[in-house]
């Protein structure tokens, strides 16, 4: 049995409103990724992570957290839960992922750094000033919560200068190019996908690949933001065997992600609808969006393996070897 | 027999767009699902334009069950906007279901 609805978007919004994020996560687990990359603080351009990739492991476990619950006569509490979450952050305590899963995802931030320094991109990080772009509150449709949101991670881009946004994941992408503009008047940031930008550099691989991939195109990243050509031109580029999955592209097949929140067991089904799809395809599949990559590794358990395209591009593209 | 609302779009409509008059009622939306939702968009959003607010109510989960994938909406041969359309519904469900 799912936790109830509206309780549990609440604990969400509230967390956006009072604490920035809708998992809070300290400032060190959020910017520990980037610790001895040299990036410098804040310019014109930025690599904004959005907190995607860092709070992914700490969803996961709260998703893990929220099963049981919703199994269990705890559920029944879920409205006093809200009530406790909004004096003590419960998340805290609910969601601890080990170091080794964190470290699995920061790896994601740290190639794509590489990558875009290896590009000769000049680009500057905000650290601690970061902050999530609230996908999920939009998604869920508590829209004052996002909208005042919204002005506060504008404002604390304009306030460190940022002209020029590169992006990691695809919600954030999407949130920052295509929502926040319809929210904020004269709103004039420009923000770019790392693939984009990785893309339109056109720069020769490194090193060749072998060997084939299932691609799995991220919903948002096709049918909202048309990022659809670029992952493929990189990952054939460096020598790999692109395999497209019965659905793709345009019409690729939603990993079941969003529903995670509120229905884990629902988006854990559609997710191995997509496997079996992308079984069919290659052994080995490439993701470009953190949801679709637990959700769907999730699924797969031993049967597929999956990575992120960051993954094959930084062995391709970047100074050969991934950075440790 | 349903107690119907005039003013539902209105309401539903307040601060964002729900184009849902365009639909034809094809069936493609519910065809292409991945979740297999074979009441979205068609029947709630034909609840909506005709007013009968506890239809929609009633059907809250599958309205959250949406992935805003917007596989719908790309196969749509009326342009309707499915997933804005759903996410207006959510922000209409909060407030007035949900108080939020």
């Amino acid at each position: 049995m799912p936790l109830p609805i509206g309780d549990t978007i609440g604990i969400l919004a509230d967390n956006l409103r009072q604490r920035g994020s809708v998992l809070p996560i300290t400032a060190r687990n959020a910017t520990r990724w980037a610790k001895g990359l040299n990036l410098p603080r804040g310019g014109e351009t930025v690599l904004y992570t959005g907190l995607m990739f860092q709070l992914i492991p700490y969803i996961e476990e709260m998703s893990r957290a929220e099963e049981k619950l919703g199994d269990s006569w705890l559920a029944n509490f879920t409205g006093l839960g809200r009530q406790v979450n909004r004096v003590v952050n419960i998340s805290a305590f609910m969601a601890r992922p080990s170091a080794q899963v964190r470290a699995a995802y920061d790896q994601v931030l740290v190639n794509v750094a590489t990558l875009l320094r290896q590009a000769g991109i000049d680009y500057g990080y905000l650290y601690e000033k970061e902050l999530y772009s609230g996908a999920l509150i939009y998604d869920l449709g508590v829209d004052e919560v996002l909208e005042k949101h919204a002005r506060k991670v504008y404002g604390v881009l304009k306030k460190h200068g940022v002209k020029k946004v590169i992006t990691v994941d695809p919600h954030t992408t999407n949130m920052l190019r295509s929502v926040y503009p319809t929210m904020i008047e004269g709103y004039d940031l420009q923000v770019k996908s790392y693939l984009e930008v990785l893309a339109e550099q056109g720069r020769k691989p490194t090193q060749t690949l072998a060997g084939e991939v299932a691609i799995h195109d991220s919903c948002v990243f096709a049918r909202y933001e048309n990022v659809i050509d670029q992952p493929r031109a990189l990952l054939g580029q460096a020598g790999l065997t692109v395999r497209e999955p019965e659905d793709a592209g345009k019409f690729t097949w939603c990993c079941g992600g969003p529903a995670e929140s509120l229905y884990p067991k629902k988006a854990l089904a559609n997710a191995q609808k997509r496997v079996d799809q992308l079984k069919r395809a290659a052994r080995d599949g490439v993701t470009m969006c953190p949801i679709c990559y637990v959700n769907l590794q999730k699924a797969a358990g031993e049967a597929m393996r999956f990575q992120d395209i960051s993954h094959y591009l930084c062995q391709a593209y970047g100074p050969n070897k991934e950075i440790e | 027999m349903a107690l119907l609302n005039p003013d539902l779009v209105d309401v539903v409509r307040q601060n964002n767009e729900f184009n849902a008059s365009a639909c034809m009622n094809c069936g493609v939306c519910s065809a292409v699902c991945p979740m297999g939702i074979e009441l979205l968009p068609r029947k709630l959003f034909r609840y909506v334009l005709l007013g009968m607010e506890d239809q929609v109510k009633v059907n809250t989960e599958t309205i959250y069950s949406c992935l805003l994938c917007k596989v719908c909406e790309v196969n749509c041969p009326a342009g309707v906007h499915i997933a804005e359309n759903v996410r207006s519904l959510r922000h209409f469900i909060n407030r007035q279901v949900f108080r939020l």
